[in-house]
């Protein structure tokens, strides 16, 4: 079975629901780019993307290697401020707020905009400090209040079960797909808007693999999801919209499976197709 | 002769010499450890611990004074260099990074760590002990200090590097500001790298003999004035290896003894600590 089949199947079952591309101008925009160019240097990373990111949606960034979609999802939360030599232009809506604006107070921004790694990075800490962590940057909890925060932060990464009579042990001991679980829990426990994903699944089994793909299915309902991705069928399986970047530029950006069974863009439909990348 | 068994025999041959290398070394390591161990040996008694450095000739003695002031001199040292080599070290790698300062601290650190301890007791004498008139405790804690230092930057500054910078950007990426990144992420992911760092640093200082010989000399008597010259391990062992007397000529093969066994001691303990880092 290829791509496409597999693209229209899931299309077929989601029309009806959905109502296929006439869904995107009922949705409400959580993050918008307007004109954003961004640089490393003297090199033009991103060229000029205009781009809607949908509110409890999963929006998913495609496309070969160098093509600037990490570049363009690490933008969204600013981790580009830490690199002196990278800077962007634009536009970078957030409620009409321009993100990219100097006077921003970053670590605000970083409250509304979650991000989880490529590789798990748990903090050498016990599991509890892990999620406690971010949650004791941005607010003051009484300690029940907090392990209620842990717990919750938990049961929605859908990992309670398996630590909860462990949270003293280092969030270091559990197993790869357990820590990616863990920095997903750590990212939604400050309660963010966005949550980011930068190819989550890359370092993981494919077990380990389905149970995010699963977790990011559930918890759309109350974050908006970005999520990067190399695997095709991972973004036909996960996100409602996806954009298709190629060489800085975003080349075609729609419904899923509109984007995967009827590409507008000739370059989108080789790339889906296989033809190269 | 075909190729394949002259690189056999070529493989031979390097192997042959690196392990004729390796025994040449380790012949004189445990020609040391052994005489160390067979004079020191019977050095050793209470006595060692409670009397103090005798006059020649005298029917008892031990090196009490030597030994406390040896931990004075190191613990000091050890408590003021530690806490400047790790915030240096931390600028180096987290806020410096590549700028201009932190090559030059880079450099100069650098230059500081190769440097004959001899020229860093020569220093302080010069700036300190011929200023004040006369050897002094607390000169020699400054001159094992700034032998410290260096070696702790180092270190911090390796094991810092070593916590991968995706540990570092998640941390940004929850909102924490750089000094919360560094005291809870960072600096907590490489703890027992800079701990084996700071124990190494001990070791070292622990056996140094030039740059006390300006600064605390030694001292006959049990004294913790710091002030006034202080007894210490390594000058009265060299004092006493030197002089023609046999019962200091025994002092001093217990005193080298003593050090040995510490420095060995710290070794080991900052090497398991190290392993079990890397292991986790």
């Amino acid at each position: 079975m290829n791509m496409a089949t597999l693209a229209r199947d899931a299309s077929a079952q989601r029309q009806g629901r959905e109502g296929g591309e006439a869904a995107a101008t009922s949705e409400t925009v959580e993050v918008a780019f307007k004109n954003f160019q961004f640089y490393y240097g003297k090199y033009h990373a991103l060229k000029n993307i205009n781009l809607e990111i949908y509110k409890r949606r999963v929006t998913a960034f495609i496309g070969p290697s160098g093509c600037g979609k990490s570049t363009l999802l690490r933008t969204l939360n600013r981790m580009y401020d830490l690199y002196p030599e990278q800077r962007a232009e634009g536009e970078l809506l957030f409620n009409g707020q321009n993100m990219i604006a100097s006077n921003v107070d970053l670590n605000d921004l970083r409250a509304r905009v979650g991000m989880v790694f490529q590789k798990p990075t748990p903090f050498p800490m016990s599991i509890y400090d892990n999620i406690a962590f971010g949650v004791k940057l941005h607010e003051r909890l009484s300690k029940s209040e907090l392990d209620d925060r842990v717990e919750w932060a938990l049961q929605k990464a859908a990992l309670w079960g398996e630590v909860k009579d462990k949270l003293g042990q280092s969030g270091m001991s559990l197993s790869g797909g357990q820590q990616q679980r863990l920095c997903i829990a750590r990212g939604i426990a400050v309660k963010p808007h966005v949550l980011l994903l930068d190819e989550p699944t890359s370092a993981l089994d494919p077990i380990s693999t389905l149970r995010i793909e699963e977790l990011v299915h559930d918890l759309k309902k109350d974050f908006t999801i970005v999520i990067v991705t190399h695997n095709m069928q991972q973004a036909a399986r996960v996100s409602d919209f996806t954009a298709y970047m190629y060489l800085g530029e975003l080349i075609e950006f729609g419904v899923t499976e509109t984007l995967f069974v009827n590409p507008k863009r000739r370059e989108t439909e080789d790339y889906i197709t296989g033809r190269f990348g | 002769m075909n190729l394949s068994q002259k690189r056999k025999l070529v493989n031979k041959f390097a192997l042959t010499l690196s392990l004729a290398a390796m025994s040449f070394g380790l012949f004189w390591l445990i020609w040391i450890l052994f005489t160390t161990l067979q004079l020191g040996v019977s050095g050793l008694s209470l006595d060692l611990f409670t009397k103090m450095t005798p006059p020649p000739g005298a029917a008892e003695g031990g090196l009490a004074n030597a030994i406390a002031g040896s931990f004075i001199l190191v613990g000091l040292a050890t408590l003021i260099g530690t806490p400047i080599g790790i915030l240096a070290g931390v600028f180096l790698a987290e806020y410096g990074a590549g700028s201009w300062l932190a090559g030059a601290t880079r450099f100069i650190n650098d230059i500081l760590l190769s440097a004959p301890s001899i020229v860093i007791g020569l220093f302080i004498y010069a700036f300190y002990v011929s200023q004040v008139g006369n050897f002094s405790g607390i000169s020699g804690v400054v001159a094992l200090a700034l032998i410290v230092v260096p070696v702790v930057v180092r270190t911090t500054e390796n094991m810092l590097l070593l916590v991968p910078n995706s540990l570092r950007e998640a941390a940004f990426a929850l909102g924490a500001q750089q000094y919360q990144v560094i005291t809870q992420v960072t600096l907590q992911a490489s703890k027992s790298g800079i701990i084996t760092g700071i124990l190494l640093a001990v070791a070292r200082i622990a056996g140094e003999t030039a740059p006390l010989l300006f600064t605390a000399l030694s001292n006959q008597f049990w004294s913790t004035d710091l002030n006034k010259p202080m007894a210490n391990l390594p000058v009265t062992i060299f004092k006493f290896a030197m002089s023609p007397f046999t019962d200091w000529q025994e002092l001093a093969w217990a005193g080298v003894f003593l050090i040995t066994i510490g420095v060995l001691a710290l070794n080991i303990i900052a090497r398991t600590l190290f392993k079990n880092e890397i292991q986790r």
